[in-house]
Protein backbone atom coordinates (compact mmCIF):
# COMPACT_ATOMS: atom_id res chain seq x y z
CA UNK A 1 0.00 0.00 0.00
CA UNK A 2 1.23 3.50 -0.81
CA UNK A 3 2.77 5.28 2.13
CA UNK A 4 1.02 8.28 3.71
CA UNK A 5 2.87 10.47 6.18
CA UNK A 6 1.71 13.63 7.91
CA UNK A 7 4.13 16.16 9.39
CA UNK A 8 2.40 18.23 12.08
CA UNK A 9 2.60 19.97 15.43
CA UNK A 10 0.41 18.88 18.34
CA UNK A 11 -1.12 22.27 19.18
CA UNK A 12 -1.71 23.61 15.68
CA UNK A 13 -5.25 23.44 14.19
CA UNK A 14 -3.96 23.02 10.64
CA UNK A 15 -2.62 19.45 10.81
CA UNK A 16 -5.80 18.44 12.66
CA UNK A 17 -7.84 19.33 9.61
CA UNK A 18 -5.80 16.77 7.68
CA UNK A 19 -6.03 14.18 10.49
CA UNK A 20 -9.83 14.49 10.52
CA UNK A 21 -10.03 14.06 6.74
CA UNK A 22 -7.76 10.99 6.80
CA UNK A 23 -9.64 9.42 9.74
CA UNK A 24 -13.09 10.10 8.23
CA UNK A 25 -11.99 8.28 5.08
CA UNK A 26 -10.29 5.46 7.00
CA UNK A 27 -6.83 6.13 5.57
CA UNK A 28 -3.82 4.85 7.51
CA UNK A 29 -0.95 7.23 7.93
CA UNK A 30 2.18 7.80 9.93
CA UNK A 31 2.30 10.99 12.00
CA UNK A 32 5.58 12.85 12.43
CA UNK A 33 5.76 15.52 15.12
CA UNK A 34 7.84 18.53 14.05
CA UNK A 35 9.65 20.89 16.41
CA UNK A 36 8.98 24.25 14.80
CA UNK A 37 11.83 25.91 16.69
CA UNK A 38 14.17 23.35 15.13
CA UNK A 39 12.69 22.34 11.78
CA UNK A 40 13.79 19.03 10.34
CA UNK A 41 15.76 19.03 7.06
CA UNK A 42 12.96 16.86 5.67
CA UNK A 43 10.33 19.54 6.41
CA UNK A 44 12.49 22.21 4.78
CA UNK A 45 12.93 19.95 1.76
CA UNK A 46 9.20 19.20 1.52
CA UNK A 47 8.01 22.78 2.05
CA UNK A 48 10.81 25.10 0.94
CA UNK A 49 8.46 28.01 0.22
CA UNK A 50 6.62 28.30 3.54
CA UNK A 51 8.65 25.96 5.80
CA UNK A 52 5.43 25.15 7.64
CA UNK A 53 3.30 22.24 8.73
CA UNK A 54 1.16 20.41 7.82
CA UNK A 55 2.80 18.58 4.98
CA UNK A 56 1.25 15.38 3.65
CA UNK A 57 3.69 13.07 1.94
CA UNK A 58 2.10 10.43 -0.29
CA UNK A 59 4.40 7.94 -2.02
CA UNK A 60 7.23 10.39 -1.46
CA UNK A 61 5.39 13.41 -2.97
CA UNK A 62 4.80 16.34 -0.60
CA UNK A 63 1.54 18.31 -0.59
CA UNK A 64 1.42 21.59 1.38
CA UNK A 65 -1.32 23.92 2.71
CA UNK A 66 -3.97 22.19 4.82
CA UNK A 67 -7.03 22.86 2.66
CA UNK A 68 -5.15 22.00 -0.55
CA UNK A 69 -4.12 18.74 1.14
CA UNK A 70 -7.77 18.01 1.90
CA UNK A 71 -8.81 18.60 -1.73
CA UNK A 72 -6.02 16.17 -2.71
CA UNK A 73 -7.22 13.57 -0.19
CA UNK A 74 -10.78 14.00 -1.50
CA UNK A 75 -9.66 13.36 -5.08
CA UNK A 76 -7.42 10.40 -4.22
CA UNK A 77 -9.82 8.69 -1.83
CA UNK A 78 -13.43 9.40 -2.83
CA UNK A 79 -15.09 7.39 -0.02
CA UNK A 80 -16.95 9.45 2.62
CA UNK A 81 -16.99 12.55 0.40
CA UNK A 82 -16.13 15.83 2.11
CA UNK A 83 -17.22 18.02 -0.81
CA UNK A 84 -20.59 18.12 -2.58
CA UNK A 85 -20.59 16.61 -6.07
CA UNK A 86 -22.55 19.46 -7.66
CA UNK A 87 -20.11 22.10 -9.00
CA UNK A 88 -22.17 25.03 -7.67
CA UNK A 89 -22.49 23.54 -4.18
CA UNK A 90 -18.75 22.75 -4.33
CA UNK A 91 -18.02 26.39 -5.17
CA UNK A 92 -20.14 27.51 -2.20
CA UNK A 93 -18.26 25.16 0.13
CA UNK A 94 -14.92 26.41 -1.18
CA UNK A 95 -16.10 29.98 -0.64
CA UNK A 96 -16.59 29.34 3.08
CA UNK A 97 -13.23 27.58 3.31
CA UNK A 98 -11.56 30.63 1.75
CA UNK A 99 -13.57 32.92 4.00
CA UNK A 100 -12.36 31.32 7.23
CA UNK A 101 -8.77 31.18 5.90
CA UNK A 102 -8.93 34.92 5.28
CA UNK A 103 -10.60 35.85 8.55
CA UNK A 104 -8.88 33.44 10.97
CA UNK A 105 -5.80 35.68 11.48
CA UNK A 106 -8.06 37.94 13.58
CA UNK A 107 -8.60 35.04 16.01
CA UNK A 108 -4.85 34.62 16.40
CA UNK A 109 -4.39 38.37 16.70
CA UNK A 110 -6.99 38.41 19.51
CA UNK A 111 -4.81 35.95 21.38
CA UNK A 112 -1.43 37.50 20.55
CA UNK A 113 -2.00 41.23 20.86
CA UNK A 114 -2.93 43.84 23.43
CA UNK A 115 -4.49 47.32 23.50
CA UNK A 116 -5.85 48.84 20.30
CA UNK A 117 -4.68 45.96 18.14
CA UNK A 118 -6.54 43.50 20.34
CA UNK A 119 -9.68 45.65 20.33
CA UNK A 120 -9.65 45.57 16.55
CA UNK A 121 -9.10 41.79 16.55
CA UNK A 122 -12.06 41.40 18.89
CA UNK A 123 -14.27 43.48 16.61
CA UNK A 124 -13.11 41.60 13.49
CA UNK A 125 -13.58 38.20 15.16
CA UNK A 126 -17.13 39.07 16.23
CA UNK A 127 -18.02 40.31 12.76
CA UNK A 128 -16.67 37.12 11.21
CA UNK A 129 -18.67 34.93 13.55
CA UNK A 130 -21.77 37.00 12.85
CA UNK A 131 -21.44 36.50 9.10
CA UNK A 132 -20.92 32.77 9.56
CA UNK A 133 -23.89 32.53 11.94
CA UNK A 134 -26.26 34.42 9.67
CA UNK A 135 -25.11 33.47 6.19
CA UNK A 136 -23.03 30.33 6.48
CA UNK A 137 -24.78 27.77 8.61
CA UNK A 138 -28.46 28.52 8.11
CA UNK A 139 -30.71 25.86 9.63
CA UNK A 140 -28.28 23.03 9.04
CA UNK A 141 -26.72 20.94 11.79
CA UNK A 142 -23.34 21.03 10.06
CA UNK A 143 -22.02 23.12 7.17
CA UNK A 144 -21.92 19.82 5.27
CA UNK A 145 -25.58 19.09 6.07
CA UNK A 146 -26.35 16.06 8.24
CA UNK A 147 -22.72 15.03 8.42
CA UNK A 148 -19.51 17.03 8.56
CA UNK A 149 -17.73 18.09 5.40
CA UNK A 150 -14.85 20.24 4.24
CA UNK A 151 -16.29 23.48 5.64
CA UNK A 152 -16.83 21.99 9.10
CA UNK A 153 -13.24 20.75 9.01
CA UNK A 154 -11.97 24.19 7.99
CA UNK A 155 -13.98 25.80 10.79
CA UNK A 156 -12.56 23.42 13.39
CA UNK A 157 -10.31 26.24 14.58
CA UNK A 158 -13.45 28.04 15.78
CA UNK A 159 -14.73 24.95 17.55
CA UNK A 160 -11.72 24.05 19.64
CA UNK A 161 -8.99 26.69 19.49
CA UNK A 162 -11.02 29.91 19.65
CA UNK A 163 -12.38 28.99 23.09
CA UNK A 164 -8.84 28.53 24.40
CA UNK A 165 -7.89 31.98 23.09
CA UNK A 166 -11.01 33.50 24.65
CA UNK A 167 -10.10 31.99 28.00
CA UNK A 168 -6.48 33.20 27.90
CA UNK A 169 -7.31 36.80 27.03
CA UNK A 170 -10.45 36.77 29.19
CA UNK A 171 -13.06 37.68 26.61
CA UNK A 172 -16.27 35.87 25.72
CA UNK A 173 -17.32 36.09 22.12
CA UNK A 174 -18.77 32.77 20.96
CA UNK A 175 -21.61 32.51 23.45
CA UNK A 176 -24.89 30.64 23.00
CA UNK A 177 -27.06 33.73 23.44
CA UNK A 178 -25.08 35.78 20.88
CA UNK A 179 -24.45 33.02 18.31
CA UNK A 180 -27.03 30.29 18.95
CA UNK A 181 -26.51 28.39 15.70
CA UNK A 182 -22.73 28.57 15.66
CA UNK A 183 -22.58 27.62 19.32
CA UNK A 184 -24.82 24.60 18.70
CA UNK A 185 -22.62 23.67 15.73
CA UNK A 186 -19.52 23.81 17.94
CA UNK A 187 -21.07 21.43 20.47
CA UNK A 188 -22.25 19.03 17.73
CA UNK A 189 -18.93 19.18 15.90
CA UNK A 190 -16.91 18.22 18.96
CA UNK A 191 -19.27 15.29 19.61
CA UNK A 192 -18.57 13.69 16.21
CA UNK A 193 -16.48 10.60 17.15
CA UNK A 194 -13.63 11.23 14.67
CA UNK A 195 -13.33 14.80 15.96
CA UNK A 196 -13.74 13.95 19.64
CA UNK A 197 -11.05 11.29 19.47
CA UNK A 198 -8.64 13.54 17.58
CA UNK A 199 -8.27 16.82 19.40
CA UNK A 200 -5.28 18.14 21.32
CA UNK A 201 -5.73 18.04 25.09
CA UNK A 202 -7.43 21.31 26.04
CA UNK A 203 -5.59 21.83 29.33
CA UNK A 204 -2.26 21.14 27.67
CA UNK A 205 -3.13 23.65 24.95
CA UNK A 206 -4.26 26.27 27.46
CA UNK A 207 -0.99 25.87 29.30
CA UNK A 208 1.11 26.00 26.14
CA UNK A 209 -0.61 29.01 24.57
CA UNK A 210 -0.61 30.90 27.90
CA UNK A 211 3.15 30.42 28.25
CA UNK A 212 3.77 31.41 24.65
CA UNK A 213 1.72 34.58 24.99
CA UNK A 214 3.67 35.67 28.05
CA UNK A 215 6.97 34.94 26.30
CA UNK A 216 6.09 36.85 23.17
CA UNK A 217 4.65 39.85 24.99
CA UNK A 218 7.71 40.18 27.22
CA UNK A 219 10.03 39.73 24.23
CA UNK A 220 8.35 42.62 22.43
CA UNK A 221 8.83 45.04 25.32
CA UNK B 1 -29.24 28.44 -23.78
CA UNK B 2 -27.78 28.74 -20.31
CA UNK B 3 -27.53 32.26 -19.02
CA UNK B 4 -24.07 33.47 -18.09
CA UNK B 5 -23.26 36.96 -16.86
CA UNK B 6 -19.95 38.37 -15.70
CA UNK B 7 -19.88 41.38 -13.42
CA UNK B 8 -16.54 43.17 -13.70
CA UNK B 9 -14.77 46.51 -13.89
CA UNK B 10 -12.74 47.59 -16.93
CA UNK B 11 -9.43 47.20 -15.07
CA UNK B 12 -9.56 44.54 -12.40
CA UNK B 13 -7.07 41.73 -13.12
CA UNK B 14 -9.22 39.28 -11.14
CA UNK B 15 -12.11 39.53 -13.60
CA UNK B 16 -9.66 39.13 -16.49
CA UNK B 17 -8.91 35.62 -15.23
CA UNK B 18 -12.56 34.75 -15.70
CA UNK B 19 -12.71 36.46 -19.13
CA UNK B 20 -9.70 34.42 -20.25
CA UNK B 21 -11.11 31.15 -18.91
CA UNK B 22 -14.46 31.66 -20.64
CA UNK B 23 -12.78 32.76 -23.89
CA UNK B 24 -10.33 29.82 -23.85
CA UNK B 25 -13.27 27.43 -23.56
CA UNK B 26 -15.32 29.29 -26.19
CA UNK B 27 -18.18 30.03 -23.79
CA UNK B 28 -20.65 32.86 -24.55
CA UNK B 29 -21.52 35.29 -21.79
CA UNK B 30 -22.81 38.81 -21.14
CA UNK B 31 -20.66 41.42 -19.45
CA UNK B 32 -21.89 43.95 -16.90
CA UNK B 33 -19.40 46.70 -16.06
CA UNK B 34 -19.62 47.95 -12.51
CA UNK B 35 -18.66 51.32 -11.11
CA UNK B 36 -17.21 50.41 -7.71
CA UNK B 37 -17.91 53.87 -6.32
CA UNK B 38 -21.59 53.22 -7.05
CA UNK B 39 -22.20 49.48 -6.85
CA UNK B 40 -25.35 48.13 -8.42
CA UNK B 41 -27.97 46.58 -6.18
CA UNK B 42 -27.56 43.37 -8.21
CA UNK B 43 -23.86 43.16 -7.33
CA UNK B 44 -24.62 43.71 -3.64
CA UNK B 45 -27.28 41.02 -3.83
CA UNK B 46 -24.96 38.56 -5.58
CA UNK B 47 -21.90 39.21 -3.40
CA UNK B 48 -23.24 40.44 -0.07
CA UNK B 49 -20.20 39.48 1.99
CA UNK B 50 -17.37 40.95 -0.07
CA UNK B 51 -19.34 43.30 -2.39
CA UNK B 52 -16.62 42.83 -5.02
CA UNK B 53 -16.10 41.89 -8.64
CA UNK B 54 -15.78 39.54 -10.39
CA UNK B 55 -19.08 37.76 -9.94
CA UNK B 56 -20.13 35.12 -12.44
CA UNK B 57 -23.84 34.40 -12.50
CA UNK B 58 -24.80 31.09 -14.09
CA UNK B 59 -28.54 30.50 -14.49
CA UNK B 60 -29.18 33.02 -11.73
CA UNK B 61 -26.69 31.44 -9.32
CA UNK B 62 -23.81 33.71 -8.28
CA UNK B 63 -20.19 32.60 -8.00
CA UNK B 64 -17.54 34.79 -6.37
CA UNK B 65 -13.75 34.78 -5.87
CA UNK B 66 -11.90 34.54 -9.17
CA UNK B 67 -9.91 31.35 -8.54
CA UNK B 68 -13.02 29.56 -7.27
CA UNK B 69 -14.89 30.77 -10.35
CA UNK B 70 -12.12 29.25 -12.50
CA UNK B 71 -12.51 25.89 -10.74
CA UNK B 72 -16.30 26.04 -11.31
CA UNK B 73 -15.83 26.87 -14.99
CA UNK B 74 -13.38 23.98 -15.37
CA UNK B 75 -15.79 21.52 -13.74
CA UNK B 76 -18.83 22.70 -15.69
CA UNK B 77 -17.29 23.01 -19.18
CA UNK B 78 -14.81 20.22 -19.85
CA UNK B 79 -13.22 21.45 -23.10
CA UNK B 80 -9.74 23.03 -22.90
CA UNK B 81 -9.11 21.95 -19.30
CA UNK B 82 -7.45 24.54 -17.08
CA UNK B 83 -6.35 22.20 -14.29
CA UNK B 84 -4.41 18.96 -14.81
CA UNK B 85 -6.17 15.63 -14.19
CA UNK B 86 -3.66 14.13 -11.80
CA UNK B 87 -4.54 14.97 -8.14
CA UNK B 88 -0.97 15.78 -7.07
CA UNK B 89 -0.50 18.06 -10.10
CA UNK B 90 -3.80 19.73 -9.23
CA UNK B 91 -2.58 20.27 -5.69
CA UNK B 92 0.61 21.82 -7.05
CA UNK B 93 -1.37 24.14 -9.33
CA UNK B 94 -3.61 25.23 -6.45
CA UNK B 95 -0.55 25.79 -4.26
CA UNK B 96 1.11 28.17 -6.76
CA UNK B 97 -2.11 30.07 -7.50
CA UNK B 98 -2.59 30.57 -3.75
CA UNK B 99 1.05 31.62 -3.31
CA UNK B 100 0.57 34.09 -6.14
CA UNK B 101 -2.44 35.76 -4.54
CA UNK B 102 -1.38 35.50 -0.89
CA UNK B 103 2.30 36.42 -1.21
CA UNK B 104 3.47 37.52 -4.66
CA UNK B 105 0.71 40.01 -5.43
CA UNK B 106 0.87 41.55 -1.96
CA UNK B 107 4.66 41.88 -2.04
CA UNK B 108 4.65 43.43 -5.52
CA UNK B 109 1.85 45.81 -4.52
CA UNK B 110 3.98 46.88 -1.57
CA UNK B 111 6.74 47.88 -3.99
CA UNK B 112 4.23 49.93 -5.92
CA UNK B 113 2.76 51.85 -2.96
CA UNK B 114 6.01 52.51 -1.10
CA UNK B 115 9.07 54.67 -1.60
CA UNK B 116 12.58 55.16 -0.29
CA UNK B 117 13.95 52.59 2.15
CA UNK B 118 10.52 50.96 2.59
CA UNK B 119 10.38 50.36 -1.13
CA UNK B 120 13.90 48.92 -1.20
CA UNK B 121 12.91 46.39 1.45
CA UNK B 122 9.69 45.62 -0.40
CA UNK B 123 11.70 44.94 -3.58
CA UNK B 124 13.83 42.33 -1.79
CA UNK B 125 10.74 40.47 -0.55
CA UNK B 126 8.98 40.68 -3.92
CA UNK B 127 12.01 39.33 -5.76
CA UNK B 128 12.42 36.47 -3.28
CA UNK B 129 8.81 35.47 -3.96
CA UNK B 130 9.27 35.88 -7.70
CA UNK B 131 12.32 33.62 -7.46
CA UNK B 132 10.12 30.74 -6.28
CA UNK B 133 7.74 31.40 -9.17
CA UNK B 134 10.58 31.59 -11.71
CA UNK B 135 11.80 28.11 -10.79
CA UNK B 136 8.33 26.66 -11.49
CA UNK B 137 8.83 27.44 -15.17
CA UNK B 138 11.90 25.21 -15.49
CA UNK B 139 11.58 23.26 -18.73
CA UNK B 140 8.11 24.63 -19.47
CA UNK B 141 6.65 27.23 -21.80
CA UNK B 142 3.71 27.90 -19.52
CA UNK B 143 3.15 26.93 -15.86
CA UNK B 144 0.66 24.41 -17.28
CA UNK B 145 3.19 22.98 -19.77
CA UNK B 146 2.62 23.49 -23.49
CA UNK B 147 -0.68 25.32 -23.07
CA UNK B 148 -2.08 28.04 -20.84
CA UNK B 149 -3.77 26.77 -17.68
CA UNK B 150 -4.96 27.65 -14.20
CA UNK B 151 -1.66 28.92 -12.80
CA UNK B 152 -0.93 30.97 -15.93
CA UNK B 153 -4.31 32.69 -15.58
CA UNK B 154 -3.67 33.22 -11.86
CA UNK B 155 -0.37 34.96 -12.63
CA UNK B 156 -1.76 36.81 -15.65
CA UNK B 157 -1.45 40.15 -13.89
CA UNK B 158 2.35 39.74 -14.01
CA UNK B 159 2.15 39.91 -17.79
CA UNK B 160 0.62 43.35 -18.04
CA UNK B 161 -0.22 45.15 -14.80
CA UNK B 162 3.27 44.63 -13.44
CA UNK B 163 4.88 46.57 -16.29
CA UNK B 164 2.41 49.42 -15.70
CA UNK B 165 3.45 49.58 -12.04
CA UNK B 166 7.12 49.25 -12.95
CA UNK B 167 6.83 52.12 -15.40
CA UNK B 168 5.09 54.39 -12.89
CA UNK B 169 7.60 53.63 -10.10
CA UNK B 170 10.71 53.54 -12.24
CA UNK B 171 11.53 50.13 -10.74
CA UNK B 172 12.18 46.93 -12.71
CA UNK B 173 11.19 43.87 -10.70
CA UNK B 174 11.36 41.24 -13.43
CA UNK B 175 14.52 41.91 -15.43
CA UNK B 176 15.71 39.52 -18.12
CA UNK B 177 18.93 38.63 -16.34
CA UNK B 178 17.49 37.74 -12.93
CA UNK B 179 14.28 36.22 -14.25
CA UNK B 180 14.90 34.83 -17.75
CA UNK B 181 12.10 32.24 -17.61
CA UNK B 182 9.50 34.62 -16.20
CA UNK B 183 10.48 37.23 -18.79
CA UNK B 184 9.92 34.72 -21.56
CA UNK B 185 6.66 33.52 -20.02
CA UNK B 186 5.43 37.12 -19.97
CA UNK B 187 6.13 37.43 -23.72
CA UNK B 188 4.42 34.12 -24.49
CA UNK B 189 1.41 34.74 -22.28
CA UNK B 190 0.86 38.38 -23.17
CA UNK B 191 1.18 37.57 -26.87
CA UNK B 192 -1.31 34.67 -26.89
CA UNK B 193 -4.33 35.78 -29.00
CA UNK B 194 -7.06 34.98 -26.43
CA UNK B 195 -5.09 36.87 -23.79
CA UNK B 196 -3.97 39.78 -25.95
CA UNK B 197 -7.45 40.76 -27.11
CA UNK B 198 -8.65 41.27 -23.53
CA UNK B 199 -6.02 43.63 -22.11
CA UNK B 200 -7.50 46.88 -20.78
CA UNK B 201 -6.12 49.99 -22.55
CA UNK B 202 -2.61 50.62 -21.24
CA UNK B 203 -2.85 54.41 -21.19
CA UNK B 204 -5.98 54.23 -19.06
CA UNK B 205 -4.20 51.85 -16.67
CA UNK B 206 -1.25 54.21 -16.39
CA UNK B 207 -3.54 57.13 -15.54
CA UNK B 208 -5.46 55.11 -12.97
CA UNK B 209 -2.42 53.71 -11.18
CA UNK B 210 -0.45 56.94 -11.38
CA UNK B 211 -3.24 58.60 -9.40
CA UNK B 212 -3.28 55.72 -6.91
CA UNK B 213 0.46 55.89 -6.34
CA UNK B 214 0.19 59.59 -5.65
CA UNK B 215 -2.41 58.91 -2.99
CA UNK B 216 -0.22 56.31 -1.27
CA UNK B 217 3.06 58.21 -1.46
CA UNK B 218 1.61 61.53 -0.35
CA UNK B 219 0.50 59.92 2.93
CA UNK B 220 4.04 60.03 4.25
CA UNK B 221 7.28 61.80 3.42
CA UNK B 222 9.87 59.66 1.64
CA UNK B 223 12.55 58.21 3.96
Amino acid sequence: MAEVKLHGRWYSPFPYRVIWALKLKGISYEYIEEDLSNKSPLLLQYNPVHKKIPVLVHSGKPICESMIIIEYIEEKWPQTPLLPSDPYEKAKARFWVKFVEEKAPAFWSLYRSTGEEQKKALKDSSETLKIVEEQGLGEKKFFGGDSIGIVDIAFGVIAHWFGVFEEIVEVKVLEAHAFPRLHAWKVNFEEVPVIKENLPDRDKMLDYFKKRRIESLSASQ
Amino acid sequence: MAELKLFRTWSTPFALRVVWALNLKGIQYDTIFEDLSNKSSLLLQYNPIYKKVPVLVHNGKPLVESLLILEYIDETWKQTPLLPEDPSERATARFWAKFGDDKVLLSVWNVFIKQGKDQEEAIVTAQENLGFVERQLTGKKFFNGETIGFVDLAFGWLANLLSVWEEICGVTLIDHEKFPMLSEWIQNFAGAPIIKESWPPRDKLITKYQALREVYTSKEAPK
